[in-house]
């Protein structure tokens, strides 16, 4: 693996932890109000964040890139406070990853809050635990499996990505170059060698990745109910 | 001092209208047939549920108008029809989930002594997937008491457990009834377990609260429908005076004498209540002599109610300072010339035990 392939496994690692972790702090309380809320606001925003998963990505990065370009609403808005536009960098790749894998963190999030149900939340309550302490105490430990659910699948589903990548950052080297980019452009230069070598290390990637998700699993497989819960409730999914 | 409670809700072909004052000492049990809102009402006490409803408990204003005091803000301790421990934690964890909770300020239960109370200490290092039915309700029931709440409500706790786990529990809660000193809303359908738990009873019917009033005054009450009135019934209360080991026997004292039982497990001074069903009550005028009978109470006529067959006539009596029911055929009655106000004898042929408490 050459300097440039390195630099870009690095940016595409980078991207898809910062992407996990923000995403995970905007969707908690998303994904908790979308499972307990009373709205009915919550039907047209589950079909909202489940828009990214039907959208063709170069759809989801074109308007993003027309959106945060220097001409654009937010490329603007940036500008008269004396920030750059997000078009073309990191920043922007963040951006477009997090609104692609929305989808992929709220609905296991979501999922695993419903499971929770609402008696053990009650009980908590009858035990003089505040609204925030019987989500911290109750809910947040019950829905663990959805926060591993809902980081890996984050995680990989922005390592994977590639229109979006490709529209908003543009393919600079260094800067906004992903490695499922770099294999694109060594395979159109015909570097097979080059685009198998990077290849392989995300293949390696996602099986260390699943490894961890499944022996994560089996060890909660003795603890009988929440098993069962889990496989009554858990997303649709899951990969067997 | 009472737990005020004013209810209006329409729900589609369910209407709640309440309106009552629950005491607020001792258990009270909220009975009524399945689809009375029994279960509606005692989460609208908790704040579970917000109701169109007025709910003011010893003084302190809960829910009014606009006015809502969140559930974990009332200070009530909850036990569902199932018991809903919380899967993340061994039984010591549920237990100290409460404990951790409890305010400075109330008086504090030990964790020791709940767990005593409640036969818990061979159980908390289980996790609660772990626990039968009977055995998880325990550790609910002890959860519930130690976050120190003012008034425990109690959703039949025992309706979702076999014949086994209710034999198993109700001791417990027995128990729990002579040693608490809040109190304690008991839902459920079974007349038994009433019989055997509540101090008073508030009788729900079809979203209404009929009656509330001490267990035995509603218990001998023939306008209402207390159970099957084959079983009809009523309870004194007593304490073991002394044992009679040669005939396996105990003695019960109550108000207006004593009554011999077979024999109990309980030491002589612990308190027992014991169910007389009318059809095992039968009078007479004379103080009886040479009779198999051995438990003869002198008792007080109140009233006579003919039931609906023509044939029996139910009876109502005061032995010491308890009420007794005597079911006795209408030919009995007139022969005997009875009136209210009548001295007579109170014959029992058999008194079911209902608290071996120990």
């Amino acid at each position: 693996m050459n300097a440039e392939d390195l630099l870009a496994l690095t940016i595409s690692l980078r991207l898809a932890a910062l992407t996990t972790a923000l995403l995970i702090l905007v969707c908690t309380p998303l994904a908790w109000w979308l499972a307990t809320g009373r709205s009915h606001w919550r039907t047209p925003i589950n079909a909202l964040v489940a828009l990214p998963l039907v959208l063709p990505p170069t759809v989801l990065g074109f308007y993003l890139l027309v959106f945060m370009g220097p001409a654009g609403p937010l490329g603007r808005a940036l500008a008269a406070v004396g920030l750059p536009s997000p078009a073309f960098s990191f920043s922007g790749l963040v951006i477009g990853s997090m609104l692609y894998s929305l989808p992929f963190v709220v609905q296991p999030l979501r999922d695993a809050f419903a499971g929770v149900g609402s008696r053990v939340l009650e009980v908590a309550a009858t035990l003089r635990a505040s609204p925030f302490d019987r989500f911290v105490s109750v809910a947040l430990p019950l829905a663990s499996r959805g926060f591993m659910t809902a980081a890996v699948l984050a995680f990989a589903h922005t390592l994977g990505e590639f229109g979006v990548v490709l529209m908003i950052g543009g393919n600079i080297p260094g800067r906004t170059q992903t490695a499922s980019i770099a294999i694109f452009n060594h395979a159109e230069s015909l570097d097979y060698a080059g685009a198998n070598r990077l290849s392989a290390a995300l293949v390696i990637l996602a099986l260390l990745l699943l490894l961890a998700v499944y022996a994560g699993r089996r060890e909660r497989r003795d603890v009988g109910q929440q098993a069962r819960q889990d496989v009554r409730q858990g997303p649709p999914w899951r990969w067997s | 001092m009472a737990l005020e409670l004013s209810v209006a809700l329409t729900r589609g072909p369910f209407a709640l209208q309440v309106e009552c004052a629950l005491p607020t000492r001792g258990v009270t049990a909220l009975f009524g047939r399945s689809g009375s809102g029994k279960t509606t009402l005692l989460r609208c006490i908790a704040g579970l549920e917000r109701l169109p409803a007025r709910v003011c408990f010893d003084g302190v204003l809960w829910q009014q108008g606009r006015r809502f005091l969140p559930t974990h803000q009332r200070g009530v301790g909850y036990v569902f029809q199932e018991a809903s421990l919380f899967p993340h934690h061994d039984v010591r964890g549920n237990l100290q989930y409460a404990l951790r909770r409890q305010p400075a300020a109330a008086p504090h239960m030990q964790l020791e002594e709940v767990v005593e109370l409640l036969g818990l200490r061979e159980l908390l290092k289980q996790r609660a997937q772990a626990l039968s039915g009977g055995e998880r309700q325990r550790v609910a029931i002890a959860r519930a008491l130690l976050a120190s709440p003012r008034l425990l409500l109690m959703d039949e706790p025992l309706s979702s457990l076999d014949e086994q786990s209710k034999a198993e529990i109700l001791p417990h809660l027995t128990r729990l009834r002579e040693t608490l000193a809040i109190p304690v809303i008991y839902v459920s359908h079974s007349i038994g377990e009433v019989m055997r738990l509540a101090d008073h009873l508030a009788l729900l019917q079809e979203g209404r609260v009929r009656e509330v009033a001490p267990l035995a005054e509603l218990l001998t009450r023939a306008d209402l429908p207390l159970g099957i009135s084959e079983h009809r019934g009523t309870v004194l209360s007593g304490v073991i005076d002394s044992h009679e080991p040669r005939y396996h026997l105990s003695h019960v004292r109550v108000s207006a004498g004593l009554l011999a039982v077979s024999q109990l497990a309980a030491a002589a001074g612990s308190a027992v209540r014991v169910r007389v069903d009318a059809r095992d009550v039968s009078l007479t005028l004379l103080p009886p002599e040479r009779t198999s009978i051995i438990n003869v109470l002198a008792a007080t006529l109140i009233d006579l109610t003919p039931e609906a067959d023509g044939a029996q006539t139910l009876v109502r009596l005061r032995v010491g300072e308890e009420l007794l029911l005597a079911r006795i055929t209408r030919r009995s009655a007139e022969q005997l010339a009875l009136a209210p106000g009548m001295a007579l004898y109170a014959q029992i042929k058999s008194v079911a035990l209902m608290d071996p408490s120990g």
